[in-house]
């Protein structure tokens, strides 16, 4: 079907690949948020990929400055495996400047072992196969009740009325958060990221301190109450109780907060958006999806390799070494990009295309691989499944009614609108 | 050609003969035994090929790499005698080996 914003869209994505092949290779700067904004940073990886695979990547940005961009699955998988070589120590995003005067946050993802594997061994559990069973039914519960409540016959934002809100729950749900309280978490998440250097529009870094600093007294109060409780299965019992988190500071408390509300909202919810666009751009796909519905179980992974909701992890070099030829120095930090090592011929087939029974959907790269793996990409699954086995069951059709608007970021790939209408 | 047997967590038993050389990574995803999701492939980084080898056998199977005991401290539910599936290549030796399966790959 051409329409004339996919003629519009075409038009800009030859543009943008005409601009990133003019360009000298050395001024190719994927983590410029310009080409998130746009969905073009794609054309710079495929140059890359091809050019370059390991590039020496400059950004003008202070705090970020120079950085190596590894773009080929291979590599990706060779640096995410050796945590002896490449620590995540100095943080998983490439700025290095914090975004407000706190103190760093310390959370398990910028960990190396063995402090790393101690505490994500504490929250492990409750995101563990076994445990999604206790949570099942409540997923399917909440997001029944959210999709019968959405409007009909007019538009309204998918990001904001699906995506956010059933992530939001889910949070709400781990932490026994207060649920009429839930959207403080949304709030939260997006206060944690933002960045001034990164984002202009980002609220200044005193507003931002203060809200995280709100954050960091609720949170305080529902610790202290379950710490004179007996321990139960929600995650803030189970730091408050659990031995290798019980005497966390301050610091480590929100870090590790910080990690499981980001971890748990901007990711799932990016790709509840990104699926949906994903499937309204290929017509045939849905087809075959309506067609057999039991394709949700190889839509789930393709969904999360497309959108990649995370479209990198920093590493640092704790030794000189080499990397796809090239010597990588001690202290040099690295952008392992999934973005484009989802999109790797030489690792997945047709990778350019969205396939909803794509064969071995779940090698993509998207949870990261090696000791940092996501711990939650099960429960991520989940929530991705029930959503789409409850569309199928109650909407013949969604329509995108408009451009989706995407984020200023690098690092967090993702949506903060997407128009869509139900007809009754 | 290699027997081996993986255990359901629910119990029932899964035979398969495969060529020498083959993972048991492998010899479960190319025959469908249930239970073992391999997401990465076989590159010791996922985890998600998570098995506990039969107390019979373990000593035979080998000792697994320190890459692969850094990526055993990530699973859910490890044990004396878990391991990774990826990491232990079938041989005539391990004719008859004897696997259990967890309750779910994470």
């Amino acid at each position: 079907m051409t329409t004339i914003a996919s003629v519009e869209s075409a038009a800009i994505g030859a543009a943008a690949r005409a601009r990133a092949a003019a360009l000298p290779l050395e001024e190719l700067n994927p983590a410029d948020p310009q080409g998130f904004v746009d969905d073009t940073v794609g054309y710079v990886f495929e140059r890359l990929r091809r050019e370059d695979p390991v590039h020496r990547s400059h950004s003008p940005i202070p705090g970020i400055d120079t950085y190596w961009s590894v773009t080929r699955y291979r590599d990706i998988m060779q640096v995410d495996t050796s945590h002896g070589v490449y620590s995540s120590q100095d943080g998983i995003t490439l700025m290095d400047f914090p975004p407000g005067d706190e103190q760093k946050l310390q959370m398990f993802i910028a960990m190396d072992p063995p402090k790393h594997d101690e505490q994500r061994k504490a929250v492990g559990p409750i995101v563990a196969p076994s445990n999604l069973n206790n949570w099942h039914g409540l997923i399917r519960e909440r997001t029944v009740k959210v999709l019968d409540g959405l409007p009909r016959d007019e538009t309204f934002n998918w990001v904001d009325k699906v995506s956010i809100e059933l992530t939001t729950c889910m949070l709400a749900t781990l932490f026994d958060f207060p649920l009429q309280d839930r959207r403080l978490l949304t709030h939260w998440s997006d206060m944690a990221t933002s960045n001034k250097l990164t984002n202009p529009d980002a609220p200044e870094p005193e507003v931002r301190m203060a809200e995280l600093r709100k954050m960091l007294e609720y949170f305080t109060r529902l610790w202290n109450e379950r710490i004179n409780a007996p321990p139960r299965t929600d995650l803030i019992s189970m730091l408050a109780h659990g031995p290798a988190t019980r005497n966390m500071g301050p610091a480590e408390y929100m870090g590790n907060l910080a990690l499981l509300i980001v971890g748990g909202n901007d990711t799932t919810r990016n790709s509840m958006t990104g699926g949906l666009l994903a499937l309204h751009e290929n017509p045939q796909e849905m087809s075959k999806l309506r067609a057999n519905p039991a394709l949700v179980e190889s839509l789930v992974p393709e969904i999360i390799r497309w959108q990649t909701p995370l479209a990198y992890m920093r590493r640092s070099a704790l030794v000189d070494t080499e990397l796809g030829g090239k010597q990588i120095r001690k202290g040099d930090k690295l952008a392992m990009w999934y973005l484009s090592g989802n999109r790797d011929e030489s690792a997945i087939p047709e990778p350019n295309r969205f396939i909803v029974d794509r064969e071995r959907p779940r090698q993509h790269l998207s949870f990261g691989f090696g000791i940092h793996r996501c711990v939650g990409n099960r429960l991520a699954e989940l929530q991705l499944k029930i959503l789409w086995e409850e569309i199928l069951r109650r909407f013949k059709v969604i329509e995108v009614v408009g451009k989706p608007t995407r984020i200023r970021s690098s690092f967090v790939r993702g949506f903060s609108d997407l128009p869509v209408r139900i007809p009754s | 050609m290699p027997k081996v047997t993986f255990i359901a967590f629910t119990g029932g038993a899964h035979s398969v003969e495969v060529p020498v050389g083959t993972t048991l990574m492998r010899a479960a995803t190319d025959n469908r035994v249930p239970g073992i999701d391999g997401d990465c492939g076989g590159n010791c980084a996922c985890a998600t090929c998570h098995v506990y080898v039969d107390p019979d056998w373990f000593e035979r199977v080998g000792t697994p790499s320190a890459t692969e005991e850094d990526m055993l401290n990530i699973v859910s539910e490890p044990r004396d005698n878990s391991r990774l599936a990826c990491q232990i290549t079938l041989t005539d030796a391990l004719n008859g080996l004897v696997v259990g399966l967890p309750e779910a790959q994470h």
